[in-house]
């Protein structure tokens, strides 16, 4: 039994160990960095962080990621909600077929969609905002969205939405009033996926914006190229990425499987 | 069963809507350049199938859908038995348990970029914490951007390092979902470990696995962040997978109609694994 629990903390420690790397890199100088290995930071700075909250183009990175993030979010749950409604209880004609084609897009490679992208909103205009960047982003996050909703509704019995309207509910009412309530974790849960896969795409957000929306990313690796030796800065900019993420997950642990399974576990 | 209302068309057409812009407009694109040639200032010439007969015929391509199936490979056949056996390992309750599936769900959510960054700086010969390790602990010369073979090893560990939970939280869920009263039986009955996980545990776990595999099939098919920051698909062109070598020749070169009848290629393989993920998703729901 000792023998078994041994197998999940190795685990946890190799995963762990990159991690703990970065963030002490982050807090080493970097004559320390240059000048040998040290398991430890011999002497703790914080100059690597103060450099990115008073630099501009650093923090503007995170609040510009954090704004495209959020919108796509937004977007993506509320106008998967009524879709996922609507595959879960009524058949239509080419239910199947849409339901099929939008999984397509979520198993497309971000890579195919690169260069169309920067030509498509460029011409719309959009190039260079928050706006593309969320509504690019929306091409796998509504239907992982859709996937994630439509398992947890179809998990509400439609007794529930039978008896409302018996009740005299209109359909806005009820679904706004009692179905809403009812599958809240999975709007969490939806949400949460959204947010993650928003978060750590890079290749789109990178190639869609240029001065006024750069995500972290972009500006992250512009500092990985140009300046060549600035690890502590690069390694403390890193952590810094790891922080919403090891935040929002808390609110979801029991639900991530469910969530990677697209609703149907 | 389901009502049949055809005004739940109204309830899609939002998400039609958008995510068509997003993709038929695009695709669109691609098309259009895949069997035409351009030199610049928008004159286009009809080229009809050159470009696709090029790319399938190219050493260039072979090679680099070669390295793809064979990242692709490797890392399903240790991430996935790794996953089941870490959660078979795993206590069923406790307190414990939380704490355990957030931090292993850690990695999944670090940028991509990041991912590569910091397996960068884990990895430098001389200041990372492995590479210090192998070279100067160990003694085994290690540098990933001299060797193939380590650059290799680096971006396999660095997969299994950031995606193998997802293998275990889907067997995870899929083992917490199995009543005490099949475990009770299989005592009684005196069966082996080896029989409790062969005839309880692994039939139970055939969706979230099925699902599991072909994620990371796809997932690591579509891989371009991670392995690009890390080695830049070198040294030379050895970790070169697809999607790098995609963007090389689209954006880098600029040679937009093998880039876009690659891209062609590129979907069908992902339209056949979708297809294959529906139906055995499909097929479960219409027996529940």
């Amino acid at each position: 039994m000792r023998m078994r629990n041994l197998v999940p903390i190795l685990y946890i420690l190799f995963l762990m160990l990159p991690i703990y790397w970065l963030v002490a890199m982050s807090f080493k100088t970097t004559n320390e960095i240059l000048s040998g290995f040290s398991l430890f930071p011999q002497t703790w700075t914080f100059e690597n962080y103060i450099a990115i909250f008073t630099d501009p183009t650093w923090y503007w990175g995170y609040i510009n990621s954090i704004i495209y993030v959020t919108l796509n979010t937004v977007i993506s749950v509320s106008v998967a909600l009524p879709a996922a409604y609507a595959f879960s209880r009524y058949s239509f004609v080419g239910d199947k077929h849409l339901f099929f084609w939008l999984l397509t897009n979520r198993m497309a490679p971000a890579a195919v969609f690169a260069l169309p992208f920067f030509q498509l909103y460029s011409a719309v205009g959009l190039f260079d905002t928050h706006l593309a960047v969320a509504l690019a982003h929306c091409l796998f996050n509504v239907p992982l969205a859709v996937w994630i909703l439509e398992g947890f509704m179809s998990g509400v019995p439609k007794e529930l939405d039978e008896t409302a309207y018996v009740d005299g509910y209109s359909f806005p009412r009820f679904f706004m009033t009692i179905f809403l309530p009812a599958i809240k974790s999975g709007v969490g849960v939806a949400a949460f996926f959204c947010f993650m896969f928003s978060w750590v795409e890079m290749l789109l957000s990178k190639t869609l914006t240029a001065v006024e929306a750069k995500p972290i990313a972009a500006v992250m690796t512009r500092t990985a190229s140009s300046a060549g030796y600035e690890l502590g800065l690069l390694a403390a900019a890193g952590t810094l990425t790891i922080i919403p993420g090891a935040i929002v997950i808390y609110f979801v642990r029991n639900y991530i499987a469910k969530g990677f399974a697209l609703g149907r576990v | 069963m389901k009502t049949q209302n055809q005004r739940a068309w109204f309830f899609v057409l939002p998400v039609l809507l958008l995510v068509a812009f997003n993709a038929l407009i695009p695709m669109m694109t691609v098309v259009n350049y895949s069997v035409q040639e351009t030199f610049g200032d928008n004159l286009f010439f009809w080229e009809g199938l050159r470009w696709f007969q090029e790319v399938l015929q190219s050493e260039r391509f072979h090679n680099a859908l070669g390295r793809q199936f064979f990242f692709t490979f490797m890392i399903l056949i240790i991430e996935i038995p790794l996953g089941i056996a870490i959660a078979l390992s795993m206590p069923k309750k406790g307190p414990w348990v939380p704490v355990c599936l957030v931090l292993m769900a850690l990695p999944m959510l670090i940028p991509w970029n990041v991912v590569g960054a910091m397996w960068n700086i884990f990895t430098l010969p001389d200041i990372g914490l492995l590479g210090y390790f192998l070279n100067h602990t160990l003694g085994i010369s290690y540098d990933m951007t001299q060797d193939p073979v380590a650059a290799w090893v680096t971006i396999i560990v660095m997969d299994v390092w950031h995606w193998t939970s997802l293998v275990v939280l889907l067997s995870y869920a899929g083992l917490v979902s199995i009543p005490n009263a099949y475990y009770q039986a299989a005592e009684i009955d005196g069966a082996s470990n080896w029989a409790v996980f062969r005839f309880i545990q692994l039939p139970k776990m055939k969706t979230v696995l099925t699902i599991a595999i072909l994620l990371r099939f796809m997932d690591s098919f579509n891989i371009y962040t991670e392995p690009f920051v890390l080695t830049g698909g070198g040294p030379g062109n050895s970790t070169t997978l697809l999607s790098i070598d995609l963007v090389k020749i689209a954006l880098g070169q600029f040679d937009l109609g093998p880039a876009a009848a690659m891209s062609l290629i590129y979907f069908a393989i992902t339209l056949l694994t979708s297809w294959l993920f529906y139906t055995l998703m499909t097929k479960d729901d219409n027996k529940a």
